[in-house]
């Protein structure tokens, strides 16, 4: 079988496309975003002003680039508004997800347990734009006119629970938000884990006098250890990159740390969207090729976290024969 | 913790067995707690969005192209669905391959990097996808907003979808059956294509499905490639702007008219609605092929 062009061959090269993809939007960024990393260097991530300068000044050179005057990119406020509402998500939806996961795999019969599972995975099929909309016209009102004030009047004894409540958008929205976005991956997943487990271990501490939910507490959960964490990073990928349901309840923050959890903020993602007409406005182009920083950034980050979490789950699909 | 405090003859023994007790009822609660303050989200959102959708919802909605804010949505509707069979059509067929190569062809040394890859791709933020296409498509190759570059950054998030479906569909297939066929002298691509890909066939459908509701309900990366447009498709890949539900509702919930809702509340409708027939219809198909004496 001396062939050139055998199946197996077409087959790699075709499927090799998926692999390409993802390395030709890697090195775009890199190379695109280059002049901008150039300039900016570290401050980049360090200082808190997004500035495209004056859009009607005459270019100045700095640094041997044109820049417009008094254009300035730092995304210190982005990165504080990604990282702290996907914290929130990952805080809510880890303990959350998995106590559901909990429920469908032990509280109810195996016949029923695919509809009733149906309740929450729906929400992973929910488009984001969706939840948008939603966080919108229910979550925000209810928060902004009854929740946030009453947690001011009597939780504000808390470091970040004081302050003005706002209106409703920002960060602890947004991380609610994200939790009911991400959850369902971490239910379905330490759900599966959980039936699949090897049942000698539940009968083993059973057999030994422990309750059910002892056994639960104490054997089933901490075997499905590696899953959960796995399912985690995934998730709080997930949550990283959200672009539409933020952009759409985060209050769009610029150059704006957030002072407490009622804060509105900006995330990598959305700040993409909000600012891409703006930036396109830079004759110098140094303002979008910022923006492709952002991307970069976020890109970077988002093979980074869903790099560990598939070798974890990797491993675990080796050591116990089941699959995630 | 009432009984044990009030009554002085309880021994430390029964005192240890309530508190047990009593920590199991806490932890069933606890679990069946979260469940239902998810099951309650779940129908918060679609009772949010059918109670304002169905008001929302007239004939002029399917008939009428959107003026302005108001009008209709067949526009959108039409682009929609444009815009998804485009991008599955450009994503199927390599990622069907890359599912056949790593279910078939698993020990070579590229699967696993083929694998990780296409895991990784997932986890791309959808925003990045789309300005990827917009600086390189939109920008770069002068083609303008269009139905091909909003095609193409869909295909960019379906494809890892499918290749993991059709991988797992292939596995699937009992290895009886390719041995059977490779006794009988048949070479790898009949083996594959004619025998295996017929009963994965149902299997590589759910992945199909399911990257088709990813695509029907993103926004993010549609934005800077597809653009926008009031007017029907006229039949041009470039150079050509095309409208499409998920953008009706994020652009027009913020609108300051009555007729701008109700079509944002309208699109949300059709694309949960179309989004829940897909999952069910998937749910079903899986289950289908999941019974025994297929």
């Amino acid at each position: 079988m001396f062939k050139l062009v055998t199946f197996r061959r077409f087959t790699a090269v075709l499927g090799g496309v998926v692999a390409a993809v993802l390395v030709a939007v890697v090195v775009f960024f890199v190379i695109y975003a280059w002049p901008a990393i150039r300039l900016n260097g570290w401050h980049f991530f360090t200082s808190n002003t997004w500035n495209t300068g004056n859009l009607y000044a005459n270019p100045i050179e700095r640094n041997g680039r044109m820049i417009l005057p008094g254009a300035h990119y730092g995304i210190l406020f982005l990165i504080a508004g990604t990282l702290l509402s996907t914290l929130i998500a990952v805080v809510l939806a880890v303990p959350i997800g998995a106590m559901a996961a909990v429920f469908l795999a032990e509280c109810v019969p195996a016949q029923l347990r695919t509809a009733v599972s149906f309740f929450v995975e729906l929400l992973a099929a929910i488009p984001s734009v969706v939840f948008g909309l939603w966080g919108y016209v229910v979550v925000i009102p209810f928060l902004g006119h009854h929740v946030y004030p009453w947690m001011t009047a009597h939780l504000g004894f808390l470091p970040f629970f004081s302050g003005a409540p706002g209106s409703g958008y920002g960060l602890l929205t947004a991380g609610l938000v994200l939790a009911l976005m991400i959850v369902p991956l971490i239910t379905a997943t330490v759900r599966d884990a959980l039936v699949s487990q090897y049942r000698g271990l539940r009968d083993a501490a059973l057999a030994l006098g422990a309750t059910r939910f002892e056994t639960l507490w104490t054997v089933q959960l901490p075997a499905t250890r590696r899953v959960l964490v796995g399912s985690g990073i995934l998730a709080t990928g997930r949550a990283l990159g959200e672009t539409m349901a933020v952009l759409m309840i985060s209050g769009n923050a610029l150059n704006y740390l957030p002072r407490n959890i009622y804060s509105p903020i900006s995330t990598m993602a959305s700040f993409i969207v909000s600012q891409l007409d703006s930036a396109l406005q830079d004759p110098t182009g140094l303002a979008v090729r910022s923006l492709g920083e952002v991307a970069l950034a976020l890109l970077l980050i988002a093979v980074v976290v869903n790099g560990a979490a598939r070798l974890l789950l990797y491993y675990q699909d080796r050591t116990t024969g089941t699959t995630t | 913790m009432a009984a044990a405090s009030a009554s002085s003859f309880v021994s430390p023994r029964q005192r240890h067995r309530l508190r047990r007790r009593l920590t199991d009822g806490l932890g069933w609660t606890v679990s069946t707690v979260a469940f239902l303050l998810l099951g309650a989200a779940t129908v918060s959102i679609f009772w949010a969005i059918a109670a304002r959708g169905a008001h929302a919802l007239d004939l002029a909605i399917f008939t009428q192209v959107t003026q302005g804010t108001a009008g209709g949505l067949l526009n959108a509707i039409e682009g929609t669905l444009l815009l998804a069979a485009g991008g599955l059509l450009l994503a199927i067929p390599p990622g069907v391959a890359a599912g056949i190569f790593l279910a078939e062809f698993g020990a070579s040394r590229f699967a696993p990097v083929l694998r990780f890859m296409s895991d990784v791709l997932v986890g791309l933020p959808s925003i990045v996808v789309g300005y990827f296409v917009y600086i390189v498509a939109v920008v770069d190759l002068g083609w303008g907003f269009s139905a091909l570059a909003g095609a193409i950054a869909l295909a960019i998030i379906s494809l890892p979808y499918i290749t993991r479906t059709s991988e797992m569909a292939f596995r699937q297939v009992p290895a009886d059956m390719r041995d059977a066929a490779r006794a009988l002298g048949a070479t790898d691509s009949h083996v594959i294509l004619r025998i295996c890909l017929p009963i994965a066939a149902s299997n590589v459908l759910t992945g199909v499905l399911l990257a088709l509701a990813i695509s029907v309900g993103e926004t993010a990366p549609l934005l800077y490639t597809a653009g926008w447009s009031n007017y029907m498709w006229n039949g041009h890949l470039t150079h050509e702007p095309v409208g499409y539900l998920t953008y009706a509702i994020w652009a027009f919930i913020t609108e300051p008219f009555q007729s701008a809702h109700a079509l944002a509340y309208a699109a949300a409708l059709l694309v949960s609605a179309f989004v829940l027939v897909i999952s069910i219809a998937s749910r079903m198909l899986m289950a289908a092929s999941r019974r025994p004496g297929r």
